[in-house]
């Protein structure tokens, strides 16, 4: 029986831009970047903020306006899709209506010269990589949309590509199988060891797959890191707010001394990482589950009126009015008997808070 | 639940039908009157009690026709109802009795005496001799069976048909009812006559020997040297204008949508000359160009000293004129197919590393095999249904369209002769039909629902594109270049013998002059030319009317048998409009509705053939009003008939102006129907036209063809203008900024039937 293997390869962007027809606004504004072989790397980002372009790119569906797109070391800038070794699952999967499963699967084989019983051999090995195994003389409108979510991973697998991607795989299933699917595509990920570029809105989604995600908006990178640093250290008050909600305060950077910045809030005074800050006016983001609720008269804490509590079972959630507007925050402790109207203070732990470009 | 007001006195609906009942009984003439009924002239022919024009009431009450009189009587049983809740059992199975006996009965009336007394001997056995005959009915019967029908319709709503709405349930029924009697029973009555043989009897022997005969299926060409079959000319004609048609539509729609060409627009403007142009116009145009004297058989000749030929009659003519008139048609339907396949299937294709050409091959192509099919059976049975090109061009080349012509306006005026031929003509489109909806119906290419991907279809390879490009470029040109000659014969004074140019053919249909009266209509156009403008003023808003009215049950409504609704209100695409002409003289020569020779009949033919275009645009454009439109307002207390009224009306205003618009130019351009069904007193220019070609007036004919094609391009110039300024877009916007999202469902709609808006046939 045929193996599935990975050939996989690194792709490189260098200055990459792309306008659409004769527009004036770029779709992707001179990007580079670099994903290494064997990674998943997620483009995160709002609508229209170029990811999508982006990963047509690496597939030769949209040429590149100016600007180097390598793969495996080798300048593919102006080879179309046919002949890039990448494949792609679509967001609407784009099986072919007209085939059976099995020849959906052969399909790409069909046109890569493989002998027929290795086109038989392999496809056959791709269903069973999906759990498919028995589909194949099926029609696609006779599968379940995870279902043919699978037969699209399949295709794209079996003809073991270079670089695989993924169109917003999820967007087209229901709450309870999206986890599931990307549970299974991050497995197949690991296990054959493919480098796999996924494209999504869903930032929950996206720190679950990915190894990097690259953070995109308004046609530019916004930052680039793995789930965590992207969580526990947003570049600027996007990224801060695109992935987990965040309080954003203006604060002001009193000293830097070192890489240790003392930063003023209000009444409050915090000790935090520079991250390159001089003093001056900037911005502070936190977490609603990095800040903590207590008594009101507590040293330290920053003075507000508990205006909502809401109990959801696991936590509870407060919003609490203060000098610097509405503050949302996230307690696991559904005990602590706090009550709408009543004064409290806003404490901020050593990890909590980060400073971020404005 | 909310409160009722407690009933005093009866439902006021209920109040409303018996009313309009009672006026059609006691008040209007019950028959039908010589003179034009809106000109009231009746009132001073003796009325109430001269019998030409005395309503029923005075009728039965003078010892006249006394067997009207129960039909008066019922129409009072309803008010027994006073007092009664429209949740009463009673209340409805009393309405429904009602009428469903008082319609039978007027109807039983009408069919059982003839001009004769008793229709069938029967009846005479049992009555005994009747001294009486019938007449057609008039304005007092037809509202009389309608007060009936709705007193029906508000009694099966009463007992809970459809949610217990009698808007809803009403109109299910006038459709079904205008349908039954002005589609299904000419029909039925045409089959009928077909088995009548020459004695007056039916005889079923007769009916087989005349559609089995040698001039329907002789196979002469094949075994000897003479012609054909009426019915295997038609269908071999048919079948190579579906395909070349086709072939031709999918060359232009791939030119639009996958060669990067610039000028998609005006190309995409090709797709509304056939709504435009009289049917016979290019035949005409033909004739100009390579008929004995045409311009381009004269050059041939001259050039190579040939003897010029009539070789352009017959075939070659008449498959250059339909290839020209319908090429336009399967290029609508194929633009939307071939743009309806979702990009990412084209692009997936690519990332597994297929070609362009294999691409083309391996997806493109079997995905538009619907489409393909789709194409080729709208062409076939466009072709089928062609009356006016096989008249002006088929010189030995005889087809059934034209066959029927001569068998009911020759000298034989065999009626059953034209009945079966009509018979062969419909099976042959009707088949094409229930092949379009059943098989290419359920072979429809869905794959998922939900968000679709955005993307750009893939260009054709090189070699491909070349090709396509040369032979739309070719089509396209050859187009222009007969548009040119209809425009430029209009001037020529004879043509192929005197090529000087003259305005002589407009002013003798078209002068206008000045005496006492005010302007004086001079040409000789003039009056065919009001005729038609009149006709279709009337006809357009009736069709529209039910034509949306229709849509609107078929997209909101859920009933039982509305498919078999669906079925039957399209039907009348899939008849000839010749085969529409023969029925509805065979139908309503005689009474109990006598028709022939009015304008009603023509207005009543346009309504019918044209009412799927209505049915069409409503369809359309009420699909994109979201349901939760309708549903909030009949939860904030508005009933189906307000709903109708003020949510989806407005909302419709394009598509209701489309539908005015098409069912207007249609019923200017038809002339297969209107054939049979024109007098005297109302001539369309259709038809006028037809009869300067016959006359060899090819000059008049040319320049009032022009004229035509002006008029209604101007009328769709206007239309454009009115739908593009207010544009009720209901679409949200495309959530990705890159082209137009779609999905790969759009395959499943492009699969079933689309408008075809050719002319009238």
């Amino acid at each position: 029986m045929a193996q599935i293997k990975s050939n996989a390869a690194s792709v490189e962007f260098r200055s990459v831009s792309k306008f659409y027809g004769k527009s004036k606004v770029a779709a992707v504004n001179d990007v580079s970047l670099n994903v290494e072989a064997g990674k998943l790397v997620t483009l995160l980002g709002p609508s229209g903020c170029g990811k999508t372009t982006t990963l047509r790119m690496i597939a030769g569906l949209e040429m590149a306006s100016s600007g180097q797109i390598l793969i495996g070391g080798a300048d593919v800038t102006s080879l179309p899709a046919t002949d890039r070794d990448v494949s792609m699952v679509f967001q609407s999967y784009a099986l072919f209506p007209h085939m059976s499963v099995m020849e959906n699967v052969q399909y790409g084989l069909r046109f890569s010269g493989f002998p027929k019983k290795e086109i038989v051999e392999r496809a056959d090995a791709g269903l069973e990589l999906v759990g498919l195994t028995g589909f194949g003389d099926r029609l696609p409108s006779q599968l379940s949309g995870g279902q043919q979510q699978r037969v699209a991973v399949a295709r794209a697998l079996v003809l073991e590509p270079q670089v695989l991607l993924f169109d917003e795989p999820l967007s087209n299933l229901d709450a309870k199988l999206r986890r599931r699917v990307r549970e299974e595509i991050r497995e197949i990920q690991q296990t054959l060891g493919l480098t796999v570029v996924y494209v999504t809105h869903d930032q929950e989604e996206a720190l679950a797959v990915s190894d990097r995600i690259i953070v995109m908006n308004n046609a530019i990178i916004a930052q680039d890191g793995t789930p965590r640093e992207l969580y526990e250290a947003p570049a600027n008050a996007f990224v801060a707010d695109f992935i987990g909600e965040a309080n954003i305060f203006d604060c002001k950077v009193t000293e830097v001394q070192g890489d240790v910045a003392t930063v003023s809030l209000g009444q409050v005074t915090l000790s935090l990482p520079a991250r390159g800050h001089t003093p001056g006016p900037a911005r502070l983001a936190a977490r609603p589950s990095r800040i903590s609720i207590g008594e009101a008269s507590a040293p330290g804490t920053l003075p507000g009126k508990l205006e909502k509590a809401t109990y959801v079972g696991s936590h509870l959630e407060f919003v609490v009015s203060t000098e610097f507007g509405e503050v949302f925050v996230v307690s696991p402790d559904v005990d602590s008997g706090l009550r709408a109207g009543q004064p409290v203070g806003l404490g901020f732990p050593e990890r909590g808070p980060v400073l971020i470009s404005p | 639940m909310r409160q009722h007001k407690e009933v005093r006195g009866l439902h006021p609906t209920v109040i409303l039908w018996v009313a309009v009942g009672l006026i059609g009984f006691a008040v209007l003439p019950w028959y039908g009157t010589d003179s034009n009924f809106f000109t009231l002239s009746w009132l001073l022919d003796g009325y109430p009690l001269d019998s030409d024009v005395a309503p029923a009431l005075f009728l039965a009450l003078q010892g006249q026709k006394t067997w009207l009189a129960p039909a008066g009587l019922m129409l009072l049983v309803p008010l027994l109802l006073w007092g009664r809740e429209k949740t009463d059992p009673l209340f409805g199975r009393l309405l429904v009795a009602v009428g469903a006996v008082g319609l039978a009965y007027v109807m039983l009336q009408g069919f059982a005496i003839g001009l004769r007394g008793w229709r069938f001997e029967w009846l005479t056995a049992m009555f005994g001799e009747l001294g009486d005959r019938q007449f057609g009915m008039g304005y007092g019967a037809m509202l009389c069976a309608g007060a009936f029908l709705f007193l029906f319709s508000i009694g099966l709503a009463g007992r809970g048909a459809v949610g217990g709405d009698v808007f809803v349930v009403s109109t299910i029924a006038f459709v079904i009812g205008v349908v039954a009697l002005f589609i299904f029973m000419p029909i039925l009555q045409m089959l009928a006559n077909a088995m009548i043989t020459q004695e007056g009897t039916y005889s079923l022997a007769s009916f087989a020997s005349k559609i089995f005969s040698d001039r329907l299926w002789g196979l002469g060409c094949v075994t000897q040297n003479v012609g054909c079959g009426v019915a295997w000319n038609s269908l071999f004609l048919a079948i190579l204008v579906g395909i070349l048609t086709t072939l031709l539509g999918l060359v232009f729609a791939l030119v639009v949508t996958r060669t990067g060409f610039r000028h998609g627009r005006s190309l995409r403007a090709l797709t509304g000359l056939p709504i435009i142009t009289p049917p016979f116009v290019i035949g005409l145009a033909i004739i100009l160009l390579f008929g004995l004297s045409g311009a381009v058989t004269q050059m041939f000749a001259e050039l190579f000293g040939v003897q010029a030929t009539r070789w352009v009659y017959g075939l070659p003519g008449l498959l250059i004129a339909q290839l020209l008139a319908f090429t336009p048609i399967a290029f609508l339907v194929l633009i939307g197919v071939v743009e309806g396949i979702s990009p990412s299937m084209e692009e997936a294709a690519q990332t597994l590393r297929a070609s362009r050409w294999q691409t083309f091959r391996t997806v493109s192509l079997p995905l538009m095999r619907p489409g393909l099919a789709n194409a080729f059976l709208l062409g076939f049975i466009e072709s089928m249904a062609d009356f006016g090109n096989p008249l002006v061009l088929g010189g030995n080349f005889d087809v059934l369209s034209t066959e029927i012509f001569f068998a009911i306006v020759g000298a034989q005026n065999d009626q059953a002769q034209a009945a079966v031929l009509a018979i062969v003509l419909l099976a042959f489109t009707l088949g094409a039909f229930y092949a379009q909806r059943f098989w290419l119906g359920q072979k429809s290419y869905t794959t998922v629902s939900g968000k679709g991907d955005a993307g750009v279809h893939p260009l054709l390879p090189a070699g491909l594109r070349y090709t396509v490009f040369a032979i739309a470029g070719f089509w396209a040109l050859f187009t222009v270049f007969v548009y040119a000659t209809i425009f430029y014969g209009s001037f020529v004074k004879l043509w192929g013998v005197d090529n000087s140019l003259t305005f002589v053919h407009y002013v003798k249909s078209f002068a206008i002059g000045w005496n006492e009266f005010g302007i004086h209509w001079k040409g000789a156009a003039w009056s065919s030319f009001w005729t038609t403008i009149t006709i279709a003023l009337v006809s357009a808003p009736l069709t529209a009317m039910l034509g949306l009215l229709t849509a609107y049950l078929l997209v909101r409504q859920d009933f039982s048998g509305k498919s078999a609704f669906e079925f039957g209100t399209m039907l009348s695409f899939a008849i000839p409009g010749t085969v529409i002409g023969v029925s509805y003289v065979i139908a309503f020569n005689v009474p109990p509705i006598e028709l022939t020779g009015t304008g009603v009949i023509l207005v009543l033919s346009f309504i019918f053939r044209n009412m799927p275009v209505g049915v069409r645009a409503g369809v359309a454009s009420m699909s994109q009003i979201d349901r939760s439109l309708d549903e909030s307002s009949l939860t904030l207390g508005a009933n189906s008939w307000q709903t109708f009224r003020k949510i989806i009306l407005p909302l419709l205003r394009p598509a209701i102006l489309a539908a005015l618009v098409y069912s207007f130019v249609r019923a200017m351009t038809a002339i297969s129907a209107i054939i049979f069904l024109v007098s005297a007193r109302y001539d369309m220019s259709t038809s006028y036209i037809i009869g300067r070609v016959e006359n060899n007036e090819y000059g008049v004919a040319i320049a009032y063809s022009a004229v035509l094609i002006a008029v209604m391009l101007a009328v769709i110039g206007l239309m454009q203008l009115a739908v593009g300024s207010r544009n009720i877009g209901r679409r949200t916007s495309n959530d990705n900024d890159l082209s137009q999202s779609r999905t790969n469902v759009s395959q499943s709609r492009t699969g079933q039937t689309r408008p075809a808006l050719s002319g009238g046939g």
